[in-house]
């Protein structure tokens, strides 16, 4: 295949890269290196200075020290124009491109287009106007040879996530980027699609290009690429060979020490139904149907874990339940009673805890301190306040303190800014919070989206053994191994709809794929 | 009765009654496609209106009181660009003190320059030939005999629908105003295009000025404007930040102030509050519908910051 042209790029070498942000050692003296036609893997944490080294690389940050060399020559980028002309590209984590624009105006943006000849009226020409047509033809090329179909002449916000996601490396190829950075591609897809992306990703290594795949997910890093570097504090552990490379190597490079990836949990032992919907209708927030005629229960004792692909309703469902967001038809109950549309407050008070999905939105509120973020839902509580007018400060920090104990969350200080704190910290304060009031149903949306490794295994073991003590569970995640690791029951969502059940003994992982990109709904029709 | 109200030369002065609203909103519409809200047009239009004026009652030319006008109407914009983009300050707030400091700047230079309202000779009429003759529906004397700058402000136009869609310039405004850390990865400087914008937003709105006081009215009054460019800021949203809408807007406003011209002409006794009133609604009606524009700036007044 390939493009029949020889491609320049034959290695990049980042030499002692340090980075100093207030505060924090982002880059700490790292060494970093890519060769053409290999896919090189930048794995770590959260905050372990993969996203910051890749920004220094495509010149969105400064680096304080060390150099960074392409092909042997000084890579001294202010901006990433200077690297995208040098051929890096980079494939960001959240889309990097505007709603109301098509598919090839976005790749217009920032294009110096060559002029046809060097007339001063070509000139002038290329540089005054858009010619979407010559782009929109390259593009077309572009998209055959690399199997990477979208509508040219699309918005963006009508595209799927995998679509806009195909548009973004269409648009590194079509810069001509011969090093191409990869910020947690699969986050957002099925697994099909990232079936599709790999084999899209291995042409264009054997093409000759060098791609450098950022992930935590660890069977895909083992999966897709030859060779696996490990950063933690930003600082790096070591790069092994991805043939020589486990799961368990890589998670203990990863946090410093062991890491089970399999819990032993007792079959559910079920109980009465806590939590049912009936046919429940909503709309999203774009005005779009969100949920569309959702039905299922959830038993005492048992985790439900809902699966899909992110936008197809989950955040819908999840506040439904919590009374954030209007059913415009059917019926919620919880322990018996009818919560269809009631106050949060009220059914917060029946004992249902909500873990919301946008935790730094929803969750907490960043300029209050780690105190008063725990006490937010209670404050009002004779236990906190007094007649509920005056704080009883002595009480609530003790209170806070016991959780910080309990739940270990590394923290300098009960006054200290909660958004001061890693995102595993501020999720285990949410969650210690939501749980302090000994709730008989938890809804717990994207509860680990952004934690690190080690508080991921803490969440799920006090979302299972609250399973255990007989709780109801409503686990709402995009993170498809999650659910399969913790729920008893899945419920796989597309476009508003459950379009299958499955139980935790007869899970087939491509079924459930199929079904996340709405293949079988017709059989369950 | 409705044949002496609608006549001719109400759709006359409708057209031209536009100019101001046209240039203040265009210019305007420029820097909110790229996210800045400059609340302080109306201060811009009364400084430049007052320059313009200044310039042409000292003997300059026409032409180089729209230059003086469009002059300090640019450099008001840079600053409003420098303390919004590059200080990161509040834009409603720094919009309401650019205004406040047009407001005064134009009275204190009125009071120790002119002291009382001058008059100068403005801009003439200029009748198209052939088309200007026209009598069908009067469309001769509706479209065809008016100063320079009314065809010039209705030129603007298309050409503003041009640039923002078919230019890269107007790509980088639309993509700045909407996702600036996406332009900004694609080498776009954030900072570049709302500077630009910002300053041919301030000049436009010195123009308006100048298009009022030495062309549409030949003569300088204390805040001649009379709020005239937050009207035009409305315009922008009025248009769903589209120049063809924004022309729409300020032909149904200027209609609106020829209409109530015309009644106290004819003698029939509306209240005047009432025509003052209507613009306000007409605006809250129209934001409520255009709410949902899919060309809305979604980053309007946020200033931006790499790395986030």
């Amino acid at each position: 295949m390939g493009q029949g042209m020889a491609l320049q790029f034959k290695h990049l070498h980042m030499n002692g890269i340090v980075k100093q942000f207030p505060g924090v050692l982002a880059c700490d003296h790292v060494d970093f290196d890519v060769q053409a036609g290999e896919i090189h893997a930048l794995l770590g944490e959260n905050g372990a200075g993969k996203s910051t080294l890749m920004k220094i690389l495509y010149g969105l940050y400064r680096h304080d020290e060390g150099e960074i060399l392409l092909n042997d020559e000084p890579l001294n980028a202010s901006s990433p124009t200077d690297t995208i002309a040098r051929g890096v590209g980079m494939i960001h984590q959240h889309f990097m491109l505007v709603p109301s624009l098509t598919v090839v105006e976005n790749i217009a943006l920032g294009l110096r287009e060559e002029p046809a000849d060097a007339s001063f009226i070509s000139r002038l020409r290329s540089r005054s106007v858009l010619d979407l047509g010559r782009i929109r033809k390259k593009l077309v090329e572009l998209s055959e040879t690399y199997n990477l179909r979208v509508n040219p002449d699309s918005p963006i916000w009508q595209l799927s996530v995998g679509e806009q996601q195909r548009v973004e490396i269409l648009r590194a190829l079509y810069k001509g980027s011969e090093l191409l950075i990869l910020d947690e591609p699969t986050a957002v897809l099925t697994p099909q699609e990232v079936d599709d992306l790999f084999l899209i990703l291995r042409q264009m290594a054997d093409d000759g290009r060098g791609l450098i795949f950022i992930s935590h997910k660890l069977h895909e890093v083992i999966n897709l690429t030859h060779r696996i570097t490990v950063l933690r504090d930003g600082c790096r552990v070591g790069s092994i060979a991805t043939q020589d490379a486990t799961k368990e190597i890589l998670a203990e490079m990863m946090v410093g020490r062991p890491v089970v990836f399999q819990y032993d949990q007792d079959a559910a032992k079920r109980g009465p139904v806590r939590l049912s919907m009936q046919n429940v209708e909503s709309v999203s927030d774009r005005g779009t149907p969100g949920l569309s005629g959702v039905s299922m229960e959830v038993h005492a004792g048992e985790i439900v874990g809902v699966a899909g692909v992110s936008g197809n309703g989950q955040k819908e469902l999840a506040e439904v339940i919590a009374g954030l967001r209007v059913a415009t038809a059917g019926s919620v109950t919880a322990l018996d009673k009818d919560i269809t549309n009631a106050e949060p407050a009220k059914i917060k008070s029946l004992g249902i805890s909500y873990i919301p999905e946008e935790r730094m939105v929803d969750g907490i509120i960043k300029d209050f301190s780690v105190a008063e973020n725990y006490i937010l839902r209670d404050c009002t509580t004779q236990h906190y306040a007094a007649n509920g007018l005056f704080m009883r400060f002595n009480k609530i920090k003790d209170a806070c303190e016991e959780a910080i104990r309990a739940y270990a969350i590394k923290t300098p200080h009960t006054s200290t800014k909660i958004k001061s704190l890693s995102g595993g910290n501020i999720q285990k304060l949410v969650l210690a919070r939501e749980l302090s009031s000994d709730p008989q149903i938890i809804i717990a949306s994207q509860p680990t989206r952004g934690v690190d490794i080690g508080a991921i295994e803490y969440i799920h073991h006090r979302l299972l053994e609250e399973r255990d003590n007989g709780k109801a569970i409503l686990l709402i995640s995009e993170d498809l191994d999650e659910v399969l690791l913790l729920a008893d029951r899945i419920l796989v969502i597309y476009e508003g709809q459950f379009v299958g059940e499955v139980d935790r003994d007869d899970v087939v992982i491509e079924e459930i794929g199929k079904m996340m990109a709405g293949s079988a709904q017709h059989e369950m029709a | 009765m409705l044949d002496e109200i609608f006549t001719a030369s109400v759709f006359a002065a409708t057209i031209r009654l536009a100019t101001p609203y046209l240039f203040a909103a265009l210019g305007e519409m420029y820097a909110q496609r790229s996210g800045l809200l400059n609340l302080g047009v109306d201060g811009i239009m009364l400084v430049g209106s007052f320059a313009g004026f200044y310039q042409v009652y000292q003997g300059g030319s026409l032409l180089e009181g729209v230059i003086a006008a469009m002059f300090v109407g640019a450099l008001m914009g840079l600053a409003m660009a420098f303390i919004s983009v590059t200080l990161k300050a509040e834009q409603g707030i720094s919009g309401i003190g650019l205004y406040l400091f047009g407001l005064g700047m134009s009275e204190l230079l009125f009071q120790s320059l002119l002291g009382t309202p001058r008059t100068v000779s403005g801009f003439p009429d200029i009748y198209i030939p052939g088309l200007s003759d026209i009598q069908f529906l009067g469309i001769g004397q509706i479209f065809f005999q008016h100063n320079l700058l009314v065809y010039v402000a209705f030129a603007l136009v298309p050409i503003s629908a041009f640039i923002l869609n078919k230019t890269p310039f107007g790509l980088n405004i639309r993509a700045v105003g909407q996702m600036p850390a996406a332009a900004d990865a694609m080498g776009v400087s954030v900072s570049r295009v709302r500077y630009i914008t910002s300053t041919i937003g301030g000049a436009m709105a010195g123009l308006a000025g100048a298009s009022l006081s030495i062309a549409l009215i030949g003569a300088y009054q204390q805040n001649l404007t009379s709020g005239m460019g937050f009207i035009a800021v409305a315009l922008v949203y009025f248009g769903a930040w589209r120049p063809y809408g924004v022309m729409a807007g300020a032909l149904l406003f200027s209609f609106v102030n020829a209409l109530q011209l015309q009644i106290n002409v004819i003698g029939f006794d509306i209240p005047t509050e009432f025509t003052v009133m209507a613009p306000p609604i007409i605006t809250i009606l129209a934001l409520v519908i255009t709410s949902k524009s899919k060309e809305k700036p979604t980053e309007l007044t946020k200033p931006f910051e790499r790395g986030t």
